[in-house]
């Protein structure tokens, strides 16, 4: 059978061209077309070709924020990704519990962001907030507005408490649909608890894991929102992360040329790591 | 290696069976014996995964009690039982290779890497894998990984049994027949107990020296495929196996003669008959059923052919009558008789055989 061949199928596609072209294409050009520009008010612009992208790749503040950014969302994967799997490997698989489990696990997620970061900011706080008062009352001195470790450790105590959940409820989805006749197999085999993990379970969940993980990845890299109700991004610049510092730059001192190549900067950034885990991740089924 | 006897038997699912349908398995009991090649057949849902689950130890009865030999293993676990269960669907190690796959039940008991690589060879070679053994199990066909599951069941060498739940579900009709065959050969060679379960007759009849045959939970009748054939003890049986199923047909027994329909029929157990006054049926099968100048008048209805010869549907009042005729004999237009084999017809009281 011979195919056809002509260009109407394009036209099929319009729609959705359109549509992305609205809601992503057309706002990050005004993006591109700020990065690439200089003003000095009265929406003058000058051509500014590259300048500000190098600016921004030399400028000692955006490595520290970059460097920052690398380590929070480094520090909540290695916690939130095993702590998670082992939350769902010790859930029930079926009972009345289940739905108590998986109500509990979904509530965090629930919350809208700047609440969580006001809630943890109260429950923080040394003088009235309970967790804050009690971590004094055991003769430890914490205070987040003052000591960088401090407001790391709850900036980070806050995000595994927010998102932990998400990887749970993910692994659990994936663990309930492994088929039980591979447990019994394994019964038959003589599998010990820890063999069970690291041939049946562990290889079954290995697209939901990628899922997690690149999704706490996207999205811890971005935070802003509970940061910034939590720490302001201080004491000083301790909690600046990309986000904050982009706002900074974009909103509070207006400097659009800048703020428009760090954004491209970042985006960028996030794409290639994005690509860098999934690539990794799922180099085994290449072969 | 072991004999299997399983005493008064009885599984639920629910935590507390009242009713008689709570029960997913009768009380039964069954003895297997060592080396032997058995099939449990029954439709879906008759109880034959619960039976095999119950004799692997994945599940615990209810009641009764489960020997392996002279020891009682109720409440073993299906490794200290020693046995190996090939599921219905492949069950594979995706992150080990076949050679990996077939040494893991091995390894998991701590056997000597020099013996496991020895065993694995020698089982890979019997079921034809050992160009693969490097091959990651994931990119294998279904039958492919159905033999690697087989094989993890056959790399120990001491173990009690053997079973098959439906293990050619998943498999192309072209290559059941290949890993039919392959089991067969199997069995012959190594001698091991084995149990086979399926809804398909043919897999159980071929593969079997004893058929199983179960209902509801229960278990209808024992036998050889050919006991099951020339006697079935329960009008299920002769539904269920031949193709097309035997005749079942109203009967009454009057002064130790059975009638069928007004017409007298010769039956083999007539004599033992004691009047009981229950549902009596008759049973017989189309292969015993043949075309003649007298007996029961009958009309053709229809006819099909089926090769070597034809299923023949004729119809005496309201009682359909099969029958096969062999190819090449000439069939009567419409109006014919039909005679029943007498050493070959039974009568069936309530379902059950008359004895």
């Amino acid at each position: 059978m011979n195919k056809t061949v002509n260009q109407k199928a394009w036209f099929f596609v319009l729609p959705v061209f359109l549509l992305v072209a609205f809601n992503a294409l057309i706002p990050l050009m005004t993006v591109v077309n700020f990065s690439v520009q200089e003003t000095f008010g009265d929406n003058v612009f000058f051509w500014a070709g590259v300048r500000w992208f190098e600016e921004v790749l030399h400028s000692e503040r955006f490595h520290a924020a970059l460097v920052r950014q690398l380590l929070f969302t480094g520090i909540i994967l290695l916690i939130e990704i095993p702590l998670g799997l082992a939350i769902a490997l010790s859930m029930p698989r079926k009972g009345p519990w289940v739905s108590v489990c998986l109500v509990l696990m979904a509530l965090p997620l629930l919350i809208p962001w700047n609440v969580v970061g006001a809630m943890w900011n109260i429950f923080a706080l040394p003088d009235i907030g309970l967790l804050g008062r009690s971590i004094n009352a055991l003769g430890i001195e914490y205070n987040y507005t003052r000591q960088i470790f401090s407001a790391w450790f709850t900036m980070v105590l806050m995000d595994v408490w927010h998102w932990t959940s998400l990887v749970v409820l993910l692994c659990y989805a994936g663990l309930v649909s492994i088929p039980d006749a591979y447990y019994q197999a394994a019964k038959v085999d003589g599998a010990r608890p820890w063999a069970v993990f690291r041939y049946i379970q562990l290889p079954k969940l290995k697209y939901v894991l990628t899922i997690a993980i690149l999704l706490r990845f996207m999205d811890s890299f971005m935070i802003y929102t509970e940061a910034v109700v939590l720490t302001g991004g201080g004491p000083g610049n301790a909690t600046t992360f990309l986000s904050i510092d982009l706002q900074k730059i974009a909103l509070g001192q207006f400097d659009l040329g800048p703020a428009g190549a760090m954004s491209i900067i970042y985006f960028l950034i996030i794409l290639f790591l994005s690509w860098l885990f999934y690539t990794l991740m799922m180099k085994d089924e290449a072969r | 290696m072991a004999k299997i006897t399983l005493q008064d038997i009885r599984h639920a699912y629910g935590p507390d069976p009242q009713r008689e349908e709570d029960w997913a398995l009768k009380k039964l009991s069954l003895e297997l014996s060592d080396g032997g090649a058995y099939a449990l057949l029954g439709p879906s849902g008759c109880g034959k995964t619960t039976l095999l689950n119950l004799i692997s130890g994945l599940l615990a009865p209810t009641e009764g009690r489960i020997l392996f030999d002279s020891t009682d293993v109720t409440e073993a676990t299906p490794e200290q039982r020693n046995i190996a269960q090939v599921f219905q669907f492949p069950v594979i190690y995706d992150t080990m290779s076949v050679f990996g796959n077939l040494a893991f039940p091995l390894r998991n008991r701590g056997v000597a890497e020099k013996d496991v690589d020895a065993r694995v060879r020698e089982i890979a070679k019997m079921l034809e894998l050992d160009h693969m053994l490097a091959k990651r199990a994931s990119g294998l066909t279904a039958d492919g990984k159905q033999k690697i599951s087989l094989g993890r069941g056959l790399v120990r060498s001491d173990v009690n049994v053997i079973m098959f739940d439906e293990p050619l579900t998943v498999i192309d009709p072209h290559l059941k027949w290949v890993l039919r065959s392959k089991l067969k050969e199997l069995h012959h060679r190594i001698r091991r107990t084995m149990i086979y379960v399926t809804h398909d007759q043919t897999e159980a009849l071929t593969f079997a020296e004893k058929v199983v045959v179960m209902k509801d939970g229960q278990i209808v009748q024992i036998g050889t495929p050919i006991e099951l054939f020339e006697r079935p003890r329960h009008t299920f049986v002769g539904h269920f196996i031949g193709s097309p199923g035997m005749n079942v047909l109203p009967c009454v027994v009057k002064g130790g003669e059975v009638v069928f329909a007004g017409n007298p029929v010769p039956a083999a157990n007539a004599g033992a008959y004691k009047g009981n006054g229950k549902v009596l049926e008759l049973g017989v099968r189309p292969e015993f059923v043949s075309l003649g100048s007298d007996g029961i008048p009958v009309d053709i209805v229809k006819v099909a052919d089926a090769g070597r010869y034809r299923i023949v549907e004729t119809r005496h009042k309201d009682h359909s009558i099969k029958l096969l005729v062999a190819e090449g004999v000439e069939l009567p237009a419409q109006k014919a008789h039909v005679r029943f084999d007498a050493a070959h017809t039974q009568i069936y009281e309530d379902g059950w055989m008359v004895s």
